[in-house]
């Protein structure tokens, strides 16, 4: 099993800024051969659908990869906002924080290798 | 309706959009608005200058502190000179876009505020003002 | 002759006088509420600002700015009285009795000539309706903002989220199901699954006396900001009645958990966590002791 990737978010991020992330996370991946990437968003009081699409960029980006993606700690009210907005970002794996993230990430590809061919139980979780 | 404060910002670049969307949150929190309430409004305010600054290469927004019938909130009216919207019905439906995006700004952003009120002139320009009350209602 | 503003100011004096007597004879008012002292006071800034205002000879548009001091003192008047819980007689008859005064005062002074008298009752009496319009319409603004306040501390009240298991939540809903409500359910679940740092949340909807397509719609909106956040929810409560109309009504609830009862869905919550709930052996020896 490859390591995982942790990405912090700490500021509000302008448009170019976020394509960079996408980006530089992506040639990461393709690096260190990662199975995982975690995106820590509990610094980021605003998603937008930029924001939102970005993350699942990353999250499909990675998926080619073989790597799954986990977006943790998203603020209550960002939640709220989102569902309103309409963007329940599809095929992206959520937790409540890093730990979280990191256990969520170990039981996936832990699944993944015991059943390789279980790719429908595996979807279930995904956000849809 | 008495407009308490007044300000307006110039959006020419993409960089223009998170100290606009500070400001708003200074207003918000200025009036006492709720944490989630000022996370709507400022969402919906990020949609409607990201539309401004890619269909209409910029505009201008003016943000008002208002107060009618006993209520307080925010009102954010966006102005551009861009090409407008012909077919605005057909802009406010999910998942429209001419800009092979997801089409959720327009109507996501209404969805998010208390009032919403799109006048777009082909040729002229569009103007995109909502409104969203210290309560959320 | 004298202008009317002229007249009613020269009797100034005589009109408050009445005006007070008016309002105090009014067997319904609360004395318990205000102070005399008060009342003369605020009745006597009030025919101040009146008297000022009619004599720029505006009688029709009360919202033109020589009527500002006078409708900010009515509305404020109002909105405090409806706050105290004044009643809405007593709360118009401020104005009203008013009127009642300046005609009395009016007729006194222009006993020979019935037409001018006429015209002036005509005109003052359309402005003071105005005025007493506006007293209503704000102190129902007040009322209501009273109701609203209310109704906020019902839905914080009655929403609690109950944690019911390590890392498992509980929030039975009681009563309907509307935006402002979800709001709350929502703001209320996740920040506890915040606090908690809880996996699952069970909604429990046995207290809600309908399902129909919007309140599903909130439902479904609680639960798909729920996954946002990394957490599951399961929906639990639902009776042979909410299924039949959700069916009817061909809301998708397919991918969410749905249970019939809250202990169903504890037990789905315990095997999603992997764990075990068993009786024990020694239930037994505690049981033949008694
Ligand atoms: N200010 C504007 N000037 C001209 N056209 C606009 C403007 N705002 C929106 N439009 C048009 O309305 C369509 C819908 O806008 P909307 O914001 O809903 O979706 P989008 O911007 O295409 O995608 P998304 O916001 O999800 O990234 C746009 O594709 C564009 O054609
Ligand atoms: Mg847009």
């Amino acid at each position: 099993m490859g390591p995982f990737l942790l990405v912090t978010i700490q500021i509000d991020l302008y448009d170019r800024l976020a394509l960079t992330l996408e980006n530089d996370l992506i040639n990461m991946v393709s690096q260190t051969g990662a199975r995982g990437v975690l995106i820590d968003i509990s610094a980021v009081s605003i998603v937008d659908s930029f924001m939102g699409r970005i993350l699942g960029n990353i999250a499909s980006m990675s998926r080619i990869m073989d790597a799954e993606t986990v977006v943790v700690g998203m603020q209550p009210a960002v939640a709220i906002t989102l569902v309103e907005l309409g963007l329940t970002l599809q095929g992206v794996y959520t937790a409540l924080n890093v730990e979280k993230g990191m256990e969520l990430l170990n039981t996936k590809l832990g699944d993944n290798l015991e059943l390789d061919d279980d790719e429908e139980e595996d979807q279930d979780d995904r956000n849809d | 309706m008495i407009v308490m404060t007044k300000d307006t910002m110039e959006i020419v670049r993409e960089q223009d959009v998170v100290p606009f969307r500070n400001r708003v949150r200074e207003f918000g929190t200025r009036i006492g608005m709720s944490l989630v309430n000022q996370t709507k409004l400022i969402t919906a305010a990020s949609e409607l200058v990201r539309n401004m600054l890619k269909y209409a290469s910029g505009g201008r927004v003016i943000l008002e502190v208002i107060s009618h019938n006993a209520k307080t909130g925010i009102r954010l009216t966006f102005q551009d000179e861009g090409p407008g919207i012909a077919d605005i019905a057909m802009a406010m439906r999910d998942g429209f876009s001419t800009g092979r995006s997801l089409g959720l700004g327009l109507p996501g952003a209404k969805r998010l505020v208390n009032e919403f009120d799109l006048k777009s002139n082909p040729g002229v320009g569009t103007t995109v003002t909502v409104i969203h009350w210290k309560h959320g209602r | 002759m004298n202008t009317t503003a002229q007249v009613l100011e020269k009797n100034k004096e005589r009109i408050l006088e009445k005006w007070m007597q008016n309002q105090l004879s009014d067997a319904a008012l609360r004395d318990d509420l205000m102070t005399n002292d008060e009342l003369q006071r605020q009745s006597r800034e009030m025919l101040d600002g009146l008297l000022r205002a009619v004599s720029k000879g505006n009688y029709d548009n009360i919202y033109d700015t020589e009527f500002e001091q006078v409708t900010d003192t009515l509305r404020d008047i109002s909105i405090t009285r409806a706050r105290q819980g004044f009643s809405p007689r007593e709360t118009g008859a401020y104005v009203l009795s008013l009127k009642q005064a300046v005609i009395e005062v009016l007729v006194e002074q222009r006993k020979d000539d019935t037409s001018m008298l006429y015209q002036e009752i005509m005109q003052l009496n359309n402005l003071l309706d105005n005025l007493s319009i506006l007293t209503f319409e704000t102190f129902i603004k007040g009322r209501e903002e009273v109701i609203l306040r209310q109704t906020d501390e019902i839905s914080e009240i009655s929403t609690p989220v109950i944690r019911v298991w390590d890392g498992i939540l509980a929030l039975p809903i009681i009563g309907t199901l509307d935006s402002a409500r979800t709001q709350v359910v929502m703001e209320n679940l996740l920040q506890e699954i915040v606090n908690t740092g809880s996996n699952i949340a069970i909604l429990d909807i046995s207290g809600v006396p309908a399902v129909d397509s919007l309140v599903a719609q909130h439902l479904i909106k609680t639960v798909s900001a729920t996954r946002l956040m990394g957490a599951e929810c399961i929906i639990s409560g639902i009776r042979a009645e909410i299924a039949q109309t959700i069916v009817h009504l061909g809301i998708d609830l397919s991918n969410i958990k749905t249970k019939a009862s809250l202990a169903s869905a504890l037990h789905l919550a315990f095997s999603m966590t992997n764990l075990e709930v068993r009786r024990t052996e020694r239930n037994k020896g505690l049981k033949l002791m008694r």
